[in-house]
């Protein structure tokens, strides 16, 4: 089975670098770099000492995004998941925030945040927020009643319930709420940048499409895409352990 | 029901009566946000002036451009691929990841290979919509029962034939949650991409407002914004409910 995936996703990779190099020979220099020439671009990016300071504001935004993400949206679903209630009345607030172009509301978080790290955080935040909240009201809900009244029988205190028997039964399909907010998040960041910043991989970006710097604009891109491509895999594979020990 | 629905209302009503409070205040100050009836008679006195209507316009038919093109190609697609299990396994860790890839850093070459008018903005769209709707009608169509199929193939209908009158039909449901994301995906597509470069749409006055602190045409425009993505979105989960209510009975 495990090498049937990997062939699979060789068979994949090299079918969408053939289709770049097609799309690539049609659209010619003025738009587009070959896969070699923007691989070899990327690693003379990744060689200059110019390059680094943008990637690691944009890891350090990311991460703290990430971790605000992770911490809000396990607290929100974990009321509205408890809380029969309050998760009838939120839920379909949540779905519906979950549903809006969030781009829109970059003005309100620029200018409530100021120019900065602090908006890129917010902004890159508020994209993993919600998926995490959902699914994780969603794995509350789905946890069998049964678990809840050994908890119960056994006398266990509201905390010792949550870590002995809640969040184990819970944690699979958090962790795929954890996956989806990754990727979101990651987006938000680099939206974030893209807009209003002096560094970063959306700064590097929207700098380039303003100066036609081809370049950096497929160097920067490819660096974006194998990151997320990556980690998300290896979140995936996670994800499906998890959900087959389950 | 009723209950829950008057709690989501009092809920909401709390929020706007808060931020209207701290507007009041002076917490929130008015060069960062004015208070939400200000928002609101500036909307009403927008849309009644017909001011924003071409950017209105332009966007939200960008979107269903786009929503068709992606609804389109994404149900053709996963008809396609159903038929294909080698084709469908090659592609599934594409489906797996394909959210994580910022498409937004696309935009910059789609410009200059399409030019700087409505295509690239629609493509942008595009691309984030149809594999919502590829997945989950895939999803749909791996819930047909074995014997609609073979009850098609008894009746000799070829594989067109089939994919209209019996399995999209049946997974119709499911289609329709894919539906409902790429709308909300075609928005934010659309106007994200304007947002970042354009001459024009609601993402373009939005972000120019932005530049020049024009808080009487930025805030409706975001609120307009909202309203749209979910007045749409629900009326589509609405129907999605009948349809699975349907399905049961």
């Amino acid at each position: 089975m495990n090498w049937r995936a990997a062939r699979n996703a060789l068979t994949l990779i090299v079918a969408l670098i053939v289709l770049w190099q097609l799309i690539y020979s049609v659209v010619g220099e003025i738009a587009m770099r070959s896969p070699l020439a923007t691989l070899h671009y990327t690693l003379h990016l990744l060689g200059s000492a110019t390059f680094w300071p943008h990637l690691s504001e944009t890891a350090r935004a990311f991460a703290a995004a990430l971790a605000i993400a992770i911490a809000l949206g396990l607290a929100i679903g974990f009321w509205l998941g408890f809380h029969r209630l309050s998760g009838e009345v939120m839920e379909p607030m949540l779905v519906a925030l979950y549903s809006i172009p969030k781009i829109t509301l970059y003005p309100l978080v620029l200018l409530a945040f100021g120019l900065g790290m602090p908006a890129k955080i917010a902004f890159g935040a508020l994209h993993g927020i919600v998926p995490i909240a959902i699914f994780t009201i969603n794995a509350l809900r789905n946890i069998k009643p049964i678990f809840i009244k050994i908890a119960r029988a056994h006398n266990l205190r509201t905390a010792e319930t949550l870590r002995v028997i809640l969040f184990p039964a819970a944690i699979p399909e958090i962790f795929s709420g954890i996956r989806v907010g990754f990727s979101l998040t990651l987006i938000g960041t680099i939206l974030g940048e893209m807009f209003a910043a002096q560094r970063g991989l959306g700064y590097l970006l929207m700098n380039a499409i303003g100066l036609h710097n081809v370049d950096v604009i497929m160097a920067v891109t490819l660096l974006l895409v194998v990151f997320a491509a990556s980690v998300s895999s290896i979140l995936l594979w996670a994800d499906r352990r998890l959900h087959y020990r389950a | 029901m009723t209950r829950i629905v008057l709690y989501r209302l009092l809920v909401i009503a709390a929020l706007v009566l808060l931020l209207e409070l701290l507007c009041a205040a002076g917490v929130i100050d008015r060069i960062t946000m004015p208070p939400p009836h200000t928002i609101l008679r500036d909307l009403f006195a927008m849309l009644a002036s017909g001011s924003l209507n071409a950017a209105i316009g332009k966007t939200l038919g960008n979107a269903a451009t786009a929503l068709v093109l992606a609804l389109a190609a994404g149900v053709t697609c996963a008809v396609a691929i159903h038929n294909y299990p080698a084709l469908r396994e090659t592609l599934e860790p594409l489906f797996a990841t394909y959210y994580a890839i910022p498409v937004f850093a696309f935009y910059p070459l789609l410009i200059i290979v399409l030019g700087l008018g409505d295509a690239p903005q629609i493509l942008i769209g595009f691309m984030l919509g149809v594999v919502a709707v590829i997945v989950n009608t895939l999803n749909g169509l791996d819930r047909v029962p074995a014997v609609l199929r073979k009850a098609a193939h008894i009746h000799g209908m070829g594989a067109t034939a089939t994919a209209f009158f019996v399995t999209l039909p049946c997974a119709a449901p499911y289609v329709l949650t894919g539906a409902r994301l790429a709308v909300a995906y075609c928005l934010i597509g659309i106007i994200g991409a304007e947002f970042i470069m354009s001459r024009g749409g609601m993402g373009y006055e939005i972000s120019f407002a932005y530049t020049n602190f024009d808080n009487a045409t930025m805030y409706p425009l975001i609120v307009l914004v909202l309203f749209v993505s979910m007045a749409v979105n629900a009326a589509l989960s609405r129907w999605e409910k009948t349809l699975l209510a349907r399905r049961r009975a």
